[in-house]
């Protein structure tokens, strides 16, 4: 709706009187207090991304400023040690067995999703039957609506047996079971991203494809998908800044033991199962507590970067197909 | 695409070419694929459901926890997530739907205010859940709720976990999927509608509140339903804002904490000193859980549906 058809309201078709004017003055008043207070509801929603900035950043900034915090909890702390002990009589904030824990289990999630997930909306959009596809829709819908909570206990009481019985791994819990059960996570968001992408691409492509000899798989393959790219790859980044934020699922499915090894079958911790696992014993204001909010910032900026890395490219998708 | 421009002259070269196996290989992988989605996700239900169903009981719904919750039911969960999530969206909609009629109504789309709010919305959907905990931690209870016992005199009442630090956090968690439904909402009133309105001399105020709202209002009703069932079935949020182990009672104010069926679901699995004697109310509850959110996606998806074809039917 254009912002000029509010003014250009024609006057009401009947005599003006003195009250009426009063009347009309304490409405115009009205629709300006009503347009302020529609604005700062707008404006709540840059405010609560603001104050998220600010509130997490300032519980974490003791570890960059605070001297008392920094001999236990600092910048260099973090790397001087690679251990992760931050309760003990000599606690260690070594962080780089969280960093290699994240990145195993997103690492896993990754191998496992992306395939599937793109090759399903290929599928879907390319080759699917449309009564099919109406059937497929579904299935992605439920997926997307079990609680992460739910994924957790399902890898944790179910999956890890099955998964242990299969690799004959030591940990039940371990990054594989972790990976696999969050790569569960996103799909779906892998699935929808991908398959309004490809289903964006315009027919005259395909048709000219098609026109030149090429079969219709040549066609989804080395056509529709190319074209579709810069969306697919906006799907898996968006899946990839899930996977690194979820919880839920690590902390349940991932056995929590801080360890550096290259092995998917050992147990890990990441960063966001540590605050979650930690910060509910821990004291407010001690250089631990600075630490989990670190690592809560640390999270922040990081899927922070990949959501408007993922945004760049649903802009880009949208320019391309526009110029079509 | 379901029907080729061309299939004479594509079915004649393939035939000519004689049968095309990578291509066939493609539709069988991608086919694959997408099957193991479909078994993996009834794998998941059916497990869940096969072992669940004969613990969810009446007496499962109305009791409470009992033996150091290896038996009894799971009503203070059931009553904890209630208001929880009523408290959630009486704080979320009012705020999320305003937004939605501020950027579709009253914002020109170019401004750089209306970009700053778009940013934030998409940027908002993308946060952790685990950050928004931290947040709730500090802002709500560090520092609005220890502001507020500071201001008062009172010892520590405000500036602990409670229902409300939790429902105003996940309220903010769920903004962005109010404030898009609403929009999309919005977005199906047809422009003549609000012409008529306004050159029948009611003020813009007057159109959205007696002409837009109620078209709407399907769609607005989607994003709270929407909002109701992720905010149900999110833990990381509230694991440090409210959400307790057990409570021997009921919360009945704002200040006190509460239980959650989600937290339940974490406790029940994690923490439990006898796996085997809980396994089947952890299992009740997860169903529970799920029959929960699934309902109200199905009702949310329902009436999306009604809206849509509402606009595809007027375009």
């Amino acid at each position: 709706m254009s912002a000029t058809s509010g003014t250009a309201a024609p006057a009401p078709l009947r005599h003006v009187g003195v009250g009426d004017s009063a009347r009309r003055r304490t409405q115009r008043v009205r629709e300006a207090a009503i347009r302020v207070a529609l604005l700062a509801c707008a404006f709540g929603a840059v405010a609560g991304l603001l104050l998220i900035l600010i509130f997490v950043f300032r519980e974490a900034m003791p570890v960059l400023t605070d001297p008392q915090t920094q001999k236990e909890a600092s910048l260099r702390a973090f790397f001087a040690t690679p251990i992760w002990q931050p309760v003990g009589a000599v606690p260690k904030y070594g962080i780089t067995p969280l960093l290699v824990g994240t990145l195993k289990v997103v690492l896993v999630a990754m191998v496992f999703a992306v395939p599937v997930a793109v090759l399903a909306a290929v599928f879907a959009s390319e080759f699917a039957s449309a009564r099919l596809r109406e059937a497929l829709k579904p299935v992605i819908e439920i997926l997307a609506g079990i609680p992460s909570v739910v994924l957790g206990f399902f890898a944790l009481i179910v999956m890890a047996t099955w998964l242990q019985a299969a690799t004959g791994s030591v940990s039940r819990l371990n990054a594989l079971n972790a990976g696999l059960a969050l790569g569960l996570a996103m799909i779906p968001t892998i699935f929808s991203v991908s398959e309004d992408a490809l289903r964006a691409v315009p027919r005259s492509y395909r048709e000219a494809s098609l026109a030149l000899g090429a079969s219709r798989w040549q066609t989804a393959w080395n056509v529709t998908l190319p074209a579709a790219g810069a969306g697919v790859s906006a799907g898996i980044l968006l899946g990839l800044a899930r996977a690194v934020g979820e919880t839920m699922i690590v902390l349940m499915a991932s056995g929590n033991a801080a360890l550096i090894s290259g092995s998917v079958l050992d147990s890990v911790r990441t960063l966001s199962a540590s605050i979650a696992a930690e910060l509910a014993e821990v004291v407010f204001g001690s250089p631990h507590y600075a630490t989990l909010f670190f690592l809560g910032a640390l999270l922040f900026t990081t899927t922070f970067i990949i959501n408007v890395c993922a945004g760049l490219f649903v802009e880009r998708l949208r320019k391309r197909l526009a110029g079509a | 695409m379901s029907t080729l421009a061309l299939p004479h002259a594509t079915g004649a070269l393939r035939k000519a070419r004689g049968r095309d196996w990578s291509g066939i290989g493609l539709t069988v992988v991608t086919g694959l694929a997408a099957f193991l989605v479909v078994a993996m996700v009834a794998v998941i239900m059916g497990n869940i459901v096969l072992f669940g169903w004969r613990t969810v009981t009446w007496e499962f719904l109305t009791q409470n926890p009992r033996q150091g919750m290896t038996a009894g039911g799971i009503f203070p969960a059931i009553f904890g997530t209630t208001a929880l999530v009523i408290l959630m969206v009486v704080a979320l909609i009012p705020f999320g739907v305003g937004a939605a009629i501020y950027l579709h109504e009253y914002a020109r789309p170019d401004t750089w205010f209306t970009r700053a709010v778009r940013f934030s919305v998409a940027n908002l959907a993308g946060v952790p859940s685990i950050v928004y905990g931290l947040f709730g931690l500090g802002f709500f209870i560090q520092f609005v709720g220890r502001g507020i016992d500071r201001l008062a005199g009172l010892d520590v009442v405000w500036g602990q976990p409670a229902l409300l630090w939790a429902a105003l956090t996940l309220a903010l968690l769920n903004l962005p999927v109010v404030i898009v439904t609403a929009e999309e909402a919005l977005r199906t009133v047809p422009r003549e509608t609000r012409e008529a309105s306004l050159a029948l001399g009611a003020t813009r105020w007057q159109t959205i509140r007696h002409v837009l709202l109620p078209q709407a209002m399907p769609g607005i009703l989607t994003g709270a339903i929407l909002s109701v069932s992720r905010g149900a079935g999110e833990v990381a949020p509230i694991m440090f804002t409210g959400a307790a182990y057990f409570l021997p009672y009921l919360p009945t104010r704002p200040t006190d904490q509460f239980m959650e069926l989600g937290y339940h679901v974490f406790v029940l699995s994690t923490q439990s000193p006898n796996v085997d004697a809980t396994k089947p109310l952890l299992y009740g509850t997860v169903l529970v859980l799920l029959g929960l959110t699934f309902a109200l996606n199905l009702t949310a998806i329902l009436l999306r549906t009604r809206l849509r074809a509402r606009l595809a039917g007027r375009s």
